[in-house]
């Protein structure tokens, strides 16, 4: 299918970009792996009369340690991120997400930052980055803002971000010893029907949980009632309270029938899914019966 | 579209630099096929997950009905055509004519350029690796069965 006609804008400076976006307004969009905005464009959802391309913004563009937390530039690529050394070895569970988005031209094209800005629910990054307590950058000609990711997606396509401002970075906290990470989904299409981030922190002896829910509501959603009631338990007794706890908090879940599945099987995914990840995050193995 | 409208674009196109006066909109499969008359980049789905529109750039592999023409601009660009050399198949090509990898061949050269650039990543792919690095390419007719075959007598 053609694309429509646009003028391109390549701008070498963030500054420019700024300008170039308050100059053409509601007519222009910021424009860089073009993954999701180019298909929506050929299907005539979205028409832009001017894209700005951010792709030529280098200090966009990177992975680097800053003290305890990893920055990661708006352009950084999936594909950057599923094999990226750094990524690997300090968020193991984040390269193995990249790893696992849609497929390996996807992964090369599409950046994180506008995968978070684009906001498609059916989207793996987003529940992940929420329990690892990542925030964005959010940069206006006059200002900068830090936002929790878990608060950056408002809903469906929609977030937080003014019209002024560009999503320059992703900071993710790194880490500490004690704690570990694992994200699960799963979708028919390319992309997840439903997605389960867990952590599990080992402190003195002690054990709190995180977990989240992605793909299945407008923006990730903290699964509360399971954490709480995990906490607590220690990985040798998780599983004489996890497979309750995650078929109650799977059925409180606000699930809908749509192309990737109805409710009910989507919540039935979420349950498998906060049993594995949040077992695979504590260290324990468990053995999945093929009907559960 | 008037001529002002016209972005001149530079790359390298399987080994030899070329320049095309293009529009900002067009589409690199579209640039491919219509205006350099290689026509072996088949367009399918149009939506990223079919893969019969692989090319790659700089060695990575990208759907070309999804990329702008204008984003290759100073990049290395490698389709079907390129593949061969001195009228020699390459030893993707010639190991899915020897495994019998193809059916209505609609599918084969974003197979052939997906497995290159698999190749060029990682000499010895697992089955794993394989079949995950492959997972977004789509053949409707050989089952795959085959097509791993060919794969796997390469790793």
């Amino acid at each position: 299918m053609l694309l429509p006609p646009f003028q391109h804008h390549r701008p070498s400076e963030l500054a420019a970009a700024h300008e170039l976006m308050a100059r053409f307004g509601d007519e222009a969009a910021a424009y860089a792996g073009g993954t999701e905005i180019l298909l929506a464009m050929k299907a005539r959802v979205l028409r832009y009369a001017h894209l700005i391309d951010l792709k030529y913004i280098i200090s966009l563009d990177g992975i680097r340690q800053d003290g305890g937390v990893i920055v990661i530039g708006a352009l950084t690529s999936h594909f950057r991120l599923a094999t990226d050394p750094l990524i690997k070895r300090l968020v193991p569970a984040y390269a193995a997400l990249s790893d696992g988005i849609a497929n390996i031209r996807v992964r090369v094209a599409g950046t994180l930052g506008g995968n978070l800005c684009f906001a498609e629910p059916h989207a793996d990054p987003p529940a992940l980055l929420a329990a690892l307590g990542a925030s964005v950058t959010l940069r206006s000609a006059e200002t900068t803002r830090t936002v929790p990711v878990a608060a950056f997606i408002e809903g469906e396509f929609t977030t937080v971000r003014r019209d002024d401002e560009l999503l320059t970075e992703i900071r993710i906290p790194i880490p500490g010893a004690g704690e570990r990470f694992c994200y699960r989904s799963f979708g028919h299409l390319e992309r997840p029907a439903v997605g389960i981030a867990a952590g599990c922190t080992a402190h003195d002896g002690s054990f709190r949980y995180r977990a989240w829910a992605g793909a299945i509501a407008g923006r990730p959603i903290r699964l509360d009632t399971l954490e709480a009631a995990l906490n607590g338990v220690p990985p040798a007794e998780l599983m004489d309270v996890l497979p309750k706890a995650s078929v109650e908090a799977a059925a409180t879940l606000p699930a809908q029938d749509d192309l990737h599945g109805s409710a009910d099987y989507k919540q039935h995914l979420a349950a498998v899914f906060m049993r594995r990840a949040v077992a695979e995050a504590a260290g324990v193995p468990i053995e999945e019966r093929a009907d559960a | 579209m008037p001529e002002s409208d016209l972005i001149e674009l530079s790359f390298r196109l399987n080994g030899k630099v070329v320049s095309v006066a293009i529009a900002a909109n067009e589409l690199l499969i579209d640039v491919l096929r219509n205006r350099l008359d290689l026509k072996g980049t088949k367009r399918s789905c149009d939506v990223e997950v079919c893969g019969a529109c692989t090319v790659l750039a700089d060695g990575l592999p990208v759907s070309s009905c999804t990329t702008l023409a204008l984003d290759v601009e100073g990049k290395s660009v490698l389709t079907i055509e390129g593949v061969a050399s001195g009228g020699e198949l390459s030893r993707v090509q010639q190991a899915f004519v020897d495994h019998g990898a193809l059916q209505c061949g609609f599918c084969t050269p974003g197979m052939v350029l997906a497995t290159t650039a698999l190749f060029e990543l990682n000499p010895a792919p697992s089955e794993a690796d394989i079949r995950h690095f492959l997972r977004g390419n789509i053949c409707r007719c050989t089952g795959y069965i085959k097509i791993l075959e060919a794969v796997r007598s390469l790793a």
